[in-house]
């Protein structure tokens, strides 16, 4: 029954019992979050954390387990959600094709891997500041493209009304469906990442990312673990943009514009590029700045539309403090407290 | 060249384990080896010296494919691999160890001996965790044991000693089915102690390995090897058994000094 892994920790023995009390504790929290929080905090601040969240997981993977900086996740999010909205349906009869969910949902996911493995393989033939410059210049082209072509893409305006399948007679919209939807999906994401970690697959995956000749000395082909990566890490991100494309009811050039393409690589890097958790930590972050910063800002007296000032001092922050995003410095304190604690018994018992 | 033809004879009709045929590989205009040629035979253990920049590191490059020569061809047990990428070779049963431990830091011993294992057979993309008696795990358990490692298989190779990190780095290198190992510098760093386990580790291997070894500590070096290679300025400057080398005045005067032996 139980598939033990060849883990850095031997006592975490089976799937279950290797799960902690906290993390039950957040998940059985998760669960009944409909039942303490409002509509608009369910949608808005969980549902978009977890969509985001979903997206930068996928850089999680590539740059955390592969070693790889890739900013082309949100342009394969957002061409998931463009397939959805161009062979489902749409606002815009003329160019949708209307075909069943069935189909259009895993086309979009399959289209949108292709697409990032085509760019992982060119990618993964440079390294450091040239990936990140040529997964931006193809993101950058994505943009132009998808805003002046009007066949297919349907130029400037995009699609709007793309809605989720009335799948079992549910709206997935509404906030409590959409809620699950999304934190199902997520939670999906984030175990297969986990699993993936552990697997022969990853194990190489990482291995590559800590010295790629040794790698292909021990008879690994690298380059094509690499791009692996990227198809693995693309189904990710075209899950993370079709759910972001049904929350927002449309897809425009501006889903994948620049600043959001940048967006993702600050939600993971706040929230920690070490873990599969971090993302979601820093989406939730991003969420919550995004969404009440503006008030805060109207509170000191100045502009509300100036949100992504606080969400960029508080970017600035964190990686001055904590190259590991906010698990790094959570962490961190944690190690602190404890030596504070082992400082502090000694007397204490000496006193008694 | 001279041992040639008594090479061939000595494999009675098999193919060399490694030949060179005029290999040379250029660094720009700096040739860091020029027309080498070398026969190994199966099994055959040597080692190369010469003194530093000599073209030692480059000719491990050059036979695993690192850094592919500018000329010449390169033949693993009769097949010609010189366009062959590292990978490649090392499935045929090429290893090699590192000057500078090359380790996976982020992982554990055990991940590390294991990606060793998964390296050299099938399932390298799988998706499947292995399952507690599965046989690579249990190939990397006991080449641990083998290394003296099995109290810190659970630890980040990170944390190890620098002489834990040399005995994994042999470790990494016995994985799968070794045919021919290329050693680089094994013992640079260990201390007495650990250099005793290094040749106990490297004489007890089974017969049929075969190794070239690049060692500076002569007395590491002409204890596990049968023939000896002297390259001098990347080309190949004397060859032959230990005792003969150890006591030719040009080589005493090139590389071990006065004060050796």
């Amino acid at each position: 029954m139980a598939h033990v892994l060849p883990a850095t920790a031997p006592e975490r023995l089976t799937v279950l019992e290797g799960i902690p009390a906290p993390v039950w504790g957040i998940g059985l929290l998760l669960l009944a979050m409909p039942a303490l929080a409002s509509n608009f905090v369910l949608f808005q601040i969980f549902g978009w954390s977890f969509v985001l969240g979903t997206i930068a997981l996928s850089l999680m993977v590539l740059a955390g387990y592969g070693g790889m900086v890739s900013l082309i996740q949100m342009t394969v999010a957002a061409l998931a959600g463009y397939v959805v909205a161009i062979l489902g349906t749409s606002g815009v009869p003329q160019i949708s094709l209307g075909w069943p969910w069935w189909l259009h949902i895993p086309l979009a996911i399959l289209i949108a891997t292709l697409f990032g493995t085509l760019v992982g393989t060119l990618a993964v033939r440079t390294e450091g500041i040239y990936t990140i410059m040529i997964t931006l210049a193809i993101a950058a082209a994505f943009f132009y493209f998808t805003r002046q072509n009007y066949v297919i893409f349907n130029g400037y305006t995009g699609f709007n009304k793309v809605f989720p399948p009335a799948l079992f007679g549910i709206d997935w919209r509404q906030p409590v469906p959409f809620y699950y939807l999304t934190l199902g999906c997520a939670t999906l994401s984030y175990l297969a990442v986990v699993w993936m970690a552990r697997t022969p697959f990853g194990l190489a995956l990482q291995g590559v990312r800590d010295n790629a000749r040794r790698m292909s000395a021990l008879g690994f082909s690298v380059t094509a673990h690499r791009v692996l990566a990227y198809s693995f890490a693309s189904v990710i991100a075209a899950l993370g943009g079709i759910l972001l494309v049904w929350q927002n009811a449309q897809v425009v050039p501006g889903t994948a514009g620049i600043p959001q393409v940048i967006d993702i690589l600050v939600i993971a890097v706040v929230g920690g590029l070490k873990r599969p958790i971090g993302p979601f930590i820093g989406a939730l972050i991003y969420a919550l700045l995004s969404v009440f910063s503006s008030d805060l800002l109207l509170a000191f007296g100045m502009s509300g539309e100036r949100f992504k000032l606080v969400v960029g001092l508080g970017f600035l922050a964190v990686v001055f403090f904590s190259p590991d995003g906010v698990l790094g410095l959570w962490q961190r304190l944690q190690a602190r407290m404890e030596r504070r604690g082992r400082d502090l018994r000694p007397g204490g018992e000496g006193a008694s | 060249m001279m041992p040639s033809v008594a090479g061939r004879l000595n494999a009675a009709g098999s193919a060399n384990a490694l030949e060179l045929r005029g290999v040379t590989r250029m660094f720009g205009a700096l040739a860091a080896l020029t027309d080498v040629t070398i026969n190994v035979r199966p099994g055959e253990r040597r080692a190369v010296l010469g003194s530093n920049g000599a073209g030692k590191t480059t000719l491990f490059n050059c036979i695993t494919g690192d850094f592919p020569p500018t000329s010449g061809t390169i033949r693993f047990f009769g097949e010609d691999v010189t366009n062959f990428p590292p990978h490649e070779r090392i499935r045929r049963g090429l290893r090699r160890t590192y000057q500078i431990s090359a380790l996976f830091t982020g992982l554990s011993v055990l991940d590390n001996v294991y990606l060793a294992c998964r390296g050299v057979s099938r399932g390298r993309f799988s998706l499947l965790r292995p399952r507690t008696g599965d046989a690579l795990l249990q190939a990397a358990e006991s080449l641990i044991e083998a290394v003296h490692l099995e109290a810190v298989s659970h630890r980040l190779v990170g944390e190890l000693s620098h002489g834990q990190q040399r005995q994994l780095e042999i470790a990494l290198a016995l994985a799968g089915a070794p045919r021919f190992i290329l050693f680089d510098e094994p013992a640079a760093g260990l201390s007495p102690k650990e250099r005793a386990e290094l040749i106990e580790i490297l004489s007890s291997m089974p017969k049929h390995i075969g190794f070239i070894i690049i060692e500076h500590d002569m007395d590491v070096a002409l204890r596990v090897v049968e023939s000896v290679t002297m390259l001098h300025n990347g080309r190949i400057f004397k060859e032959g058994p230990p005792e003969e080398i150890e006591s030719d005045d040009e080589v005493q005067e090139l590389y071990l000094g006065g004060g050796h032996g």
